[in-house]
């Protein structure tokens, strides 16, 4: 078979076995993530059915899923969403860093790893996963509850703060000085005000660039504007991803909407791309090592999530019931850890940092939307019932 | 009078409307950027919980809206009945009324019992002030306000016809 006959025959079987696990996934009411990781897995170096000829091909599919998945993030939200939340959960966005991101950089530092792989796990258990969140809201019918905004905007903080820690992230991988550190978050920070000033003063500017009436345009157009300023932001080490993030941002009205109906498969396919990619860089081998300590910092970091949650929604002013289910739907980690972890594993920094970050996610993305559904369960229901009685008794 | 109604972001999805009620329920909208909306009836003992959704399609929920603003006509209407020794009344027109089919002008109900239909509900269709021109269809409701003997004798007329 020649290189190119085996590359289709290769991307076939991969895409058509990624269509019939997410359905398998889909039939259990889970995110596709853990499954999608565990084919690459399976497909990758020292995998069961190794892959030869498309690996260039599946390297550069998942950078575009990794573009693709922050510019729909930035789509999803408005810039004016984007500051209200600030502005109204920056306490709980900070506890939410400081509860979550320091477990991971003091495992780092426990295991031996140094101060960058610190730096990069710290992101990996910081940041939930508002794909897998938002979903299993909507699945869990929860989008009407009370403690719904408190989750969403500590979402959106940590989707923001990532405009700020990657450029942070890639400064240090690439082992920069204190001085060019600061110069990318320097750059970062004004092209973050600069964006979200634009969009929320001039929101029409840039969304004037497209029509939203005609889709080939639309489509071509927007994903060339996000693909080189990603690219252009790579180049000064502000991370691809960010500048992606900030064209969905700087989007707005009509256009966005447009724009992120017709970029939504896309994204689907690319980052099924990304996932199995971040798979078949990981040998399968090398994830027994790691488990154990995976499973300690799944654990570990669990807890603090549920104490985030828990804090932020008493803050919020909710109920005791409320504030559990604000902790224990936050716990999913996903796609921002498995692009943190690449970030730092393409550039060279720990090798057992991939099979950790996969096996942690794994063990997070299944682990989380599971305890979610705790609150919905009879005894943390006739609980929630016998207080309310017991209060309503006492009230008389 | 005034209504409290909470208004919350919800970042990436849409809106949420709560009223708030007297007896200290809570009942939500949550309206979707996609246009789509569903109601939330929140739970006693957890008034922070969703304890049931009801995704609505637009037309269910114009009918709903209509069933709530047709019941609310009906209950002040109902208010004015001390006062004047007036009453109000929902008569449903049956499949063999001689006016079924018809228009409101033919049953001259206003001229021959001194009492004035004030609106027809049609399925979930609220007919505000009916014009003499307006429809009338079996399985209609009327809605009138008259006197006791006035609206007797409409609801004999309604199903009799004249005579």
């Amino acid at each position: 078979m020649s290189q190119s006959t085996l590359l289709l025959v290769e991307v076939g079987v991969l895409l058509l076995a990624l269509g019939l696990l997410s359905r398998l996934a889909n039939r259990f009411g889970i995110s596709a993530i853990p499954l999608f990781l565990v084919a690459g897995l399976a497909f990758g170096h020292g995998g069961a059915l190794p892959l030869s000829a498309s690996e260039e091909f599946f390297h550069t599919g998942s950078e575009i899923g990794v573009i693709l998945l922050l510019l729909l993030l930035g789509l999803e939200y408005t810039a004016g969403e984007l500051v209200q939340s600030l502005s109204r959960s920056r306490m709980a966005g900070l506890l939410d860093a400081c509860l979550n991101a320091l477990p991971g950089a003091a495992f780092a530092l426990l295991l031996g790893w140094g101060p960058v792989a610190a730096v990069a796990l710290a992101g990996v258990t910081w940041v939930s996963s508002s794909g897998v969140i938002a979903g299993m809201l909507r699945d869990l019918g929860r989008l009407g509850n009370r403690e719904t905004p408190t989750i969403l905007s500590v979402l959106v903080i940590e989707d923001l703060a990532m405009a700020f820690y990657l450029p942070v992230l890639a400064a240090v991988v690439v082992g920069a000085g204190l001085v060019q550190g600061l110069t990318t978050l320097v750059i970062a920070a004004a092209a973050v005000v600069a964006i979200l000033y634009l969009a929320l003063r001039h929101g029409r500017v840039v969304s004037s660039l497209f029509s939203a009436s005609h889709p080939e345009s639309l489509l071509l157009g927007v994903l060339g504007l996000t693909i080189l300023v990603a690219g252009l932001a790579q180049q000064v080490n502000v991370s691809a991803a960010v500048g992606a993030f900030l064209v969905g941002i700087a989007l707005s009205g009509q256009v966005a909407h447009a724009a992120e109906e017709l970029l939504t498969p896309l994204r689907d396919l690319f980052a099924a791309i990304f996932f199995v990619f971040f798979g078949l860089a990981t040998d399968p081998a090398d994830i027994l090592p790691v488990l154990v300590p995976a499973a300690v910092l799944a654990v570990a970091s669990i807890a603090t999530k549920v104490l985030t949650g828990y804090l932020a929604a008493k803050r919020a002013g909710m109920g005791i019931p409320g504030r559990w289910r604000t902790g224990l739907a936050l716990t999913p980690r996903g796609e921002f850890s498995i692009v943190i972890a690449g970030l730092a594993v393409g550039a060279g920094v720990e090798p057992q940092l991939a099979p950790l970050a996969t096996a942690y996610v794994l063990i997070t993305v299944v682990a989380g939307p599971l305890l979610s559904r705790i609150p919905d369960s009879q005894w943390f229901r006739a609980a929630v019932r016998r207080r309310g009685d017991a209060l309503r008794a006492a009230a008389r | 009078m005034s209504v409290r109604i909470e208004r919350v972001e919800l970042p990436g999805i849409g809106t949420r409307h709560d009223v708030l009620t007297d007896s200290g329920r809570r009942v939500g909208v949550v309206s979707y950027r996609t246009g789509e909306r569903d109601l939330a009836l929140f739970d006693i003992d957890d008034p922070d919980a969703a304890s049931d959704t009801v995704t609505l399609t637009d037309d269910e929920a114009d009918a709903l809206a209509n069933v709530l603003g047709a019941s609310v006509m009906i209950g002040q209407l109902t208010g004015i009945r001390e006062a004047a020794g007036l009453y109000t009344e929902q008569l449903v027109l049956p499949a063999t009324s001689p006016f079924a089919g018809g228009v409101l002008g033919d049953t001259k109900a206003r001229t021959r019992t001194r009492t004035s239909i004030v609106a027809i509900i049609r399925k979930a269709e609220v007919i505000p002030s009916p014009t003499p021109q307006t429809d009338l269809q079996a399985g209609d409701t009327v809605i009138a306000v008259g006197t006791r003997p006035g609206l007797d004798s409409l609801a004999k007329l309604l199903t009799h016809g004249a005579g």
